[in-house]
C-alpha cells in the first residue's frame, strides 16, 4: 500500500477545510471499503482525514417527525435502533441483509452511501475501466456481467451500485446533508448518485472536500409496514442480484400510496418511479404489481449474462408487494 | 510519511507505539506485538480469519488501520484463556472438533463469542447467519455450528467472560 499522511479530525468544519485545500486528500470513516481499495491500488490518496470520531454518531427524532441519522452511525447500530425498527423496518432489514456482522460494526451511514461498485473489472487495476481510469474503456462490455446493472447503464459503464441500505433509504425519500466549505446543503438521495453517462468516474454530486454529515428521513406512516427482499446467489454474505425495498398503503383493495426501490439492477440505488405511478389508484393485485414492474423494466438494457434479472426483478417486486398487501388486509 | 503515536490496549496490556498510518491493525498485532494467533486469510475483508474484538465488538483487523484503534481496547484469540483455562468457546471448539486445518479458527471463535453476546441462545440458522462473515474451507461448518450451540448451552458465560471487564 502506498504511504499516506493521516490526521484525525476533531471538528467537521476543520475536516472539510483540510480536504478541500488538498486535492490528494480523502476522508476515511469506517474504512470497510476504502482500506481494501488502498490495498488494491484503486485509489492513491496522499492524505487521509479520519472523520470516524466526529460527533455525528447519533440517531435523533426530527421536529415534526422522521429521523436524522448522523453520518458516523454504524450500520449495526442503525439496524438495531428501536426507532428504525419501529418506523422504518425496511431500513433495518436492508442493513442486516448487507455485509457481515464484523463489517456492520464498523461501516458508517455516510460511508455506506459512498461505497463503490463491486464490478470485478473496476477492482482489477489491469482491466479497462472508465470509472477507475476515465477513457480506458469498459472491460465489462465484453466480459462477465451476471452482477451488473440493467437500468441506468451507458455505453461506458454497466457497474451496479452495491448498497442495500441506500435502496431502502431512496425508497423512503431520504435527504443527504452535506457540509462544504461554504456551509451546508441538502440533496435528495434520489439525485445524490449520478448516472454513469460518459463520465462513470463521477459517481455522486459531491464536490471534492464536501462531507456527508447526516441522512434525514421524513415521516412516512405506511413505512411501519415495509419490507426489503434480497435475492442472491447464496443465502447470505453476497451482493444482490436483485433487491426490492417497498412500503405499501392499500385500502379496500386499492393502492393509495407506494414506495418502491430496486437494488442490484441499477447503476445507482434505483427509485422505481414509473412503477409507483402505475400502481397508485389501481388494484392491489399480483397482476397489477407485475404490470407495474414491467413498466419500470421497459427501459432496461440487459446483457446476455444478466437478462435473467428482468423476470427476477418482476417476480421479486410481486412477492414483496403481495406480502405487504396481505399484511394490510389481515 | 511521519509515524503516528498510538496507545492501544491489547489483551489487557496497554502498548504505546509509533506506527506508519498504512499499518493494518492485524499487521500491528502480528508483526509489532508478536500476537500471531490472529491470522491473515484473504487480506481483503472476505474471510474473517483476522476477526478480533474492538471494545467488545467483532471487527476484521485486516480492514482497519492500527491508527484507528488508537485509544481502544482490543481482544484477540490470545487473550481469551485465563490462567491456563480455555475460554468456554475454545473448549467447545475443542470438544466438538470444530476445525480441521485450523486457519479460520481464531476468527471463527472470536465471531462466535460476539454472536453469543448479542444472542445468547441462537438457533442453528441464527448461528449460521451470525457466522456469515467467516469462511471455512474444511469443515462444512457442521461442527462449528455444533460448537457454538454447545457453548451457548453451557451458559451465557461463554459470551461474556473476559469481555466485560476489558471494555
Amino acid at each position: 500500500m502506498k504511504p499516506f499522511a493521516y490526521d484525525r479530525a476533531t471538528d467537521a468544519d476543520g475536516a472539510v477545510a483540510t480536504v478541500t485545500a488538498d486535492p490528494d486528500a480523502m476522508f476515511v470513516a469506517g474504512g470497510t471499503n476504502l482500506v481494501d481499495h488502498l490495498k488494491l491500488g484503486l485509489v492513491t490518496p496522499e492524505h487521509l482525514v479520519d472523520v470516524s470520531r466526529l460527533p455525528l454518531d447519533q440517531v435523533t427524532e426530527r421536529e415534526g417527525g422522521g429521523l436524522r441519522i448522523g453520518a458516523t452511525v454504524r450500520n449495526a447500530d442503525l439496524a438495531a435502533h428501536p426507532l428504525v425498527r419501529q418506523l422504518y423496518p425496511v431500513l433495518s432489514h436492508a442493513l442486516l441483509a448487507g455485509a457481515s456482522g464484523q463489517l456492520r460494526n464498523v461501516a458508517t451511514t455516510g460511508g455506506n452511501l459512498l461505497q463503490r461498485t463491486r464490478c470485478a473489472y473496476f477492482q482489477d487495476v489491469t482491466a479497462a475501466c472508465n470509472k477507475r481510469d476515465p477513457g480506458s474503456g469498459c472491460a465489462a462490455l465484453s466480459g462477465w456481467t451476471r452482477y451488473h446493472a440493467i437500468l441506468g447503464t451507458s455505453s461506458d459503464c454497466l457497474a451496479a451500485h452495491p448498497s442495500d441500505m441506500a435502496v431502502a433509504m431512496v425508497a423512503l425519500d431520504a435527504e443527504v446533508v452535506v457540509l462544504g466549505p461554504d456551509g451546508e446543503r441538502r440533496v435528495a438521495l434520489e439525485h445524490f448518485h449520478r448516472l454513469p453517462g460518459d463520465r462513470p468516474d463521477l459517481e455522486t454530486v459531491l464536490e471534492h472536500g464536501e462531507l456527508i454529515t447526516a441522512v434525514e428521513i421524513p415521516p412516512l406512516a405506511m413505512a411501519r409496514r415495509s419490507a426489503y427482499r434480497k435475492v442472491r446467489d447464496r443465502a447470505s454474505y453476497a451482493f444482490a442480484l436483485v433487491s426490492v425495498a417497498a412500503a405499501l398503503d392499500v385500502q379496500d383493495g386499492v393502492v393509495r400510496d407506494v414506495r418502491l426501490a430496486l437494488g442490484g439492477v441499477g447503476t445507482r440505488p434505483w427509485r422505481a418511479r414509473v412503477a409507483e405511478e402505475a400502481l397508485v389508484g389501481g388494484p392491489a393485485t399480483e397482476a397489477a404489481f407485475a404490470e407495474a414492474a414491467r413498466a419500470e423494466l421497459a427501459a432496461a438494457s440487459p446483457t446476455d449474462d444478466n437478462a435473467f434479472k428482468i423476470p427476477m426483478t418482476r417476480s421479486t417486486v410481486v412477492a414483496v408487494l403481495s406480502g405487504l398487501a396481505g399484511e394490510e388486509t389481515r | 510519511m511521519a509515524n503516528t503515536p498510538i496507545s492501544v490496549t491489547v489483551d489487557q496490556v496497554t502498548y504505546e507505539d509509533d506506527v506508519e498510518p498504512r499499518t493494518l491493525l492485524v499487521q500491528y498485532l502480528r508483526e509489532q506485538l508478536g500476537k500471531t494467533g490472529t491470522l491473515i486469510g484473504c487480506d481483503t475483508t472476505n474471510c474473517g480469519a483476522c476477526t478480533v474484538h474492538l471494545d467488545g465488538q467483532s471487527v476484521k483487523s485486516c480492514t482497519m488501520f492500527a491508527v484507528q484503534a488508537d485509544g481502544h481496547d482490543v481482544t484477540t484469540i490470545e487473550g481469551l484463556a485465563q490462567d491456563g483455562d480455555l475460554h468456554p468457546m475454545q473448549q467447545a471448539f475443542h470438544e466438538k472438533h470444530a476445525l480441521q486445518c485450523g486457519f479460520c479458527t481464531p476468527g471463527m471463535i472470536m465471531q462466535s463469542i460476539a454472536l453469543l453476546q448479542e444472542n445468547p441462545n441462537p438457533t442453528e440458522q441464527e448461528v449460521r447467519e451470525g457466522l456469515e462473515g467467516n469462511l471455512c474451507r474444511c469443515t462444512g461448518y457442521q461442527n462449528i455450528v455444533a460448537a457454538v450451540q454447545a457453548a451457548a448451552g453451557a451458559g451465557s458465560a461463554a459470551g461474556t467472560q473476559s469481555e466485560e471487564g476489558a471494555a
